[in-house]
């Protein structure tokens, strides 16, 4: 490796690296040219300013939103599948945990159960998925792989992570105010969400729908932050040669998602600061005139919008959707061309697709809002823009396919998440055109099948790219692998149970069942109809047990992540012989990320280059003559 | 470990960063207000007629305070360009009179316009006794004239236990001059200058009420959207005040000492966001005092 000499710094070792060579060695080397000095442990890792750090913080965080979020679902499916039978074992602890009027003798109330549905959407997307996906990721990775000392403002960046932090306790101390959490679903719809959780037994503050709103709004607040921090990242700290169609897509996915955050949530901010009026000052933003609650007039002034609502809410409610998959779709790019060993195919397709991506996503919100009567102009419109939203979303996902193609993959763990992310990613997206028409929707809206159609995308969609993340980059942030054995014990039972679980929502849409009932379709005499032997009702049992299983099957997941923290494999700097400059960096970078600015040459995968010793060549690895001669040969077979 | 281009710019972009910073946030400033506009139009078009008040903003009061905030626009340019000429003098006297500015906008709207609100009273009456009220709406007149009916009467409420008491039936009130002359063509169209209550004393039998109150934020949409608008944007020029005297106060002069450029990038950020604060005003003006 004669040309690499040139470099300041030389982190690449003089072979090519396998995992745990350790090559690159000693991590306090690089320290040595800083001015480096041990901080106090609360300094260094409760209120840091490195963004790897808060990176770190923020996924530890949303790791434990995303269990909890999902033991809330584990809950759920008792009763949707044994309705109004106590729940075995832990009902009546949960009962006294919770309070009177959540599990009394371990059976769940209607109003219990409302609080787990609207708590689960909301603390899986803004606690769990968005924190880890964008913020966890994003943090970590993007200045190292746009070779930056840190963020731009990482004084900001510690007030982001700070913001969601107590926003995230809001909304778990929401579940324990009288009344219990919010009850009107993730998507907080008025009036219902104004009338909710009020009267004598409620405090006017202290009350669940009432802290929903106060924690949305610091989570707004974060996300906010967060988001003009990584733009201007981006925008301001590339290394020297990190030219804009050199930036790895990951980067490219997560400046659209940051773009999506800053510009979609302050509309829902407004919009729940509105909301907050209504509850608190008697406001009728979202109230319309006439209104009757329980048989008595409202003594409000009336004249408000109910739709003004959830016009506001899904103007960042469908952005949000690309927020949680763009950060995948980065993830998965990287993975896959680390994996397949060649350059990902069509990176400038894939690029202009999340740019085309980004700005239709601001414009389709409304196809969330077919049954409000909304009228036919407006609805053709968003029919429209929706079925256009399609196209970019099938070139990035034809690209992954066809990066596939000729590539000798390594199944390590990080690629069979990242390969099982593609078909569970399409069946997602495909089975999202019906929902897209508006004739086909008034059949199937606010049924399982809804259901299960986004549950494909951000499920073994998001999540599983978010594992295939921690596999991918747990060596560069701790200095060591996890095990591969258990990751794979991880991945297959995950795999199955997810297909277990959500195939069957297809089913029971279609045949009708609704999204919000409490006791799982058993008091409906069309659900009586068999399909594959069983009836709407019936099809609960499986899906119920399979979430159970896939609840288990994070187990060993869990373990492996925290024993291989201490006792994983020893890596040196670039453990998967991957190209981008984070892997330049020592495992775990120090303080201020690298010894020198890195320079980079080339674009992000040069996988396979003719005429190298190493299949993989590094971003910041200096041209040769045989390089020059292997990209003209490639741009003649192009032209 | 230094970030950099935190003063100076980057060569290819032509940018220091908390420029970019403020830029965006900016844009998601937009988009919040935006999304409180949105519900003004949405409301606003939605709104019954005769539910959508006119004329109850002292237009005068508004008009100077839209002038305060506009003068504190241009000195803290001043401010900014008294630093790249290296004249502090100039900037610290020049940053005291937009924090006198921003102070006397805030104070305008606590201490009168807000206030003035709290002690106004109105009932909307219910469409079947309209006819009752005659006398106090002149919508005969109004309809002869093609104008939009009135459903509210409004003025200085006497017994404000009637409120709460479920025992007492009707609302004594000080007539405003609109329902004490309901007919007088002055009060066709709002008036510019403020009118005061009348002596003229009417009675409104609560039964004949459909909701009745102070002018607070629950009275109507259009306070509710006047108060959330206005509270917003008060809170954003009380952020604003507070970074002008955090850097007003000897940190200011202090960072000035050490690099002149960074407190002129400092004020050239904290400047560009009082000139959207400034901006978002320049909307809420009209909006709510003139249309």
């Amino acid at each position: 490796m004669d040309a690499s000499s040139g470099l300041a710094t030389d982190p690449h070792p003089s072979h090519p690296p396998s995992p745990g060579s350790g090559a690159a060695g000693d991590p306090h080397h690089h320290d040595a040219g800083h001015d480096h000095h041990e901080l106090p442990f609360w300094r260094k890792y409760i209120i840091s300013t490195d963004h790897k750090v808060i990176g770190i913080q923020y996924g530890i965080t949303g790791l434990f939103f995303l269990l909890f979020g999902f033991m809330l679902m584990m809950l759920m499916r008792w009763q949707l599948a044994y309705p109004g039978q106590e729940l075995p074992l832990i009902g009546n602890a949960l009962g006294r945990l919770f309070g009177p009027g959540s599990m009394p003798d371990g059976k769940m109330t209607p109003e219990f159960y409302n609080s787990l549905g609207a708590m689960h959407g909301t603390i899986m997307i803004f606690l769990g998925i968005v924190p880890i996906a964008f913020a966890a990721f994003g943090n970590f990775v993007v200045p190292l792989q746009i070779g930056a000392p840190d963020m731009t403002f990482p004084k900001i960046n510690m007030a982001s992570y700070q913001a969601f932090f107590v926003g995230g306790v809001v909304m778990l101390i929401s579940f324990f105010v009288p009344g219990g959490a919010a009850k009107g679903g993730w998507t907080s719809y008025t009036p219902l969400a104004v009338i909710s959780d009020k009267g004598p037994t409620y405090d006017p503050f202290w009350n669940g729908q009432t802290l929903w709103l106060v924690g949305f709004i610091l989570l707004i607040t974060s996300s906010l932050l967060g988001a003009v921090n990584f733009i201007a990242t981006i925008i301001q700290l590339r290394a020297k040669g990190m030219t804009w169609m050199r930036l790895p897509f990951f980067v490219w996915a997560q400046f659209v998602t940051a773009f999506l955050l800053l510009l979609a949530f302050p509309p829902l901010e407004s919009a729940v600061v509105m909301q907050l009026m209504d509850r608190i000052a008697g406001t009728s933003f979202f109230m319309p005139s006439g209104l009757v609650v329980n048989g008595a007039p409202v003594n409000i002034s009336g004249g408000g919008s109910p739709l003004l609502w959830q016009h506001l809410f899904w103007f960042l409610g469908h952005p949000e959707v690309y927020v949680l998959i763009l950060p995948g779709m980065g993830i998965v790019a990287e993975i896959i061309a680390n994996n397949t060993r060649k350059p990902l195919w069509g990176y400038k397709s894939l690029v202009f697709a999340a740019l085309v991506l980004g700005f239709l996503s601001f414009i389709v919100w409304a196809h969330h809002m077919w049954l409000t009567g909304m009228g036919n102009v407006v609805s053709a419109f968003f029919q429209t823009t929706t079925m256009i939203i399609s196209i970019p979303s099938v070139i990035i996902l034809s690209a992954f396919f066809i990066s596939l193609w000729g590539g000798s993959i390594r199944f390590n763990v990080p690629m069979l998440f990242a390969t099982a992310f593609l078909p569970m990613f399409g069946i997602g997206g495909l089975t999202g055109i019906p929902l897209a028409f508006n004739s086909a929707d008034l059949y199937l809206h606010d049924t399982y099948y809804v259901i299960a159609h986004f549950h494909y995308i951000v499920a073994p969609g998001t999540i599983f790219a978010v594992f295939a993340g921690i596999y991918f980059w747990f060596p560069k942030a701790t200095g060591r692998m996890m095990n591969e054995f258990w990751g794979k014990v991880h991945f297959w039972p995950s795999l199955i149970c997810m297909n277990v679980i959500f195939l069957p929502m297809f089913l029971q849409g279609m045949l009708g069942m609704h999204r919000r009932w409490y006791d799982g379709g058993q008091g409906w005499t069309l659900s009586g109809e068999k399909v594959w032997g069983l009836s709407g009702f019936e099809w609960n049992t499986p899906i119920s047990i399979a979430a159970w299983v896939m609840g288990l099957a994070q187990i060993p997941f869990i373990i492996n992540f925290f024993w291989s923290m201490k006792h994983g494999k020893k890596v040196g700097a670039n453990p998967w012989e991957a190209t981008t400059l984070e892997w330049t960096a020592p495992s775990p970078p120090p303080h201020g990320n690298f010894a020198t600015t890195p320079v980079v040459y080339r674009g992000p995968y040069e996988y396979s280059l003719p005429g190298r010793e190493t299949d993989f060549t590094m971003q910041s690895e200096p041209m040769r003559e045989s390089d020059r001669k292997a990209y003209e040969a490639a741009a003649a077979v192009h032209h | 470990m230094e970030i950099p281009y935190t003063v100076t710019a980057r060569p290819d972009t032509g940018l220091w960063n908390a420029k970019v910073g403020i830029w965006l946030f900016l844009a998601s400033e937009v988009m919040l207000f935006g999304g409180l506009f949105s519900a003004y139009v949405f409301l606003r078009l939605d709104a019954l007629p005769g539910h959508w008040p006119h004329g109850l903003l002292n237009v005068p009061v508004g008009t100077m305070n839209t002038a305060i905030l506009i003068a504190s626009s241009v000195t803290v340019v001043m401010a900014w360009a008294s630093l790249k000429m290296r004249r502090f003098n100039a900037y610290w006297w020049y940053m005291l009179v937009t924090i006198l500015c921003g102070l006397i906008f805030l104070g305008v709207k606590l201490a009168y316009e807000w206030p003035e609100k709290f002690v106004h009273f109105g009932a909307r009456i219910k469409t079947e006794a309209l006819e009752k009220y005659e006398p106090y709406l002149g919508n005969k007149h109004l309809l002869a004239k093609g104008r939009e009916r009135r459903i509210e009467i409004t003025g200085h409420l006497h017994n404000h236990e009637a409120l709460h008491d479920p025992n007492i039936h009707e609302y004594e009130i000080a007539l405003d001059k609109v329902n004490a002359e309901p007919t007088n063509p002055e009060s066709d169209r709002p008036h510019f200058w403020p009118v005061h209550a009348t002596d003229k004393i009417a009675h409104i039998d609560k039964k004949d009420v459909e909701f009745a109150g102070m002018f607070l934020p629950n009275f109507s949409t259009y306070f509710a959207t006047y108060f959330t608008i206005t509270g917003l944007h008060g809170l954003h020029v009380l952020g604003g005040v507070l970074v002008f005297i955090y850097l007003w106060l000897p940190v200011g002069a202090n960072l000035y000492k050490r690099n002149p450029e960074h407190l002129a990038n400092r004020v050239e950020v904290a400047g560009l966001f009082w000139h959207f604060v400034d901006l978002v005003w320049i909307f809420v003006f009209p909006l709510f005092y003139l249309l």
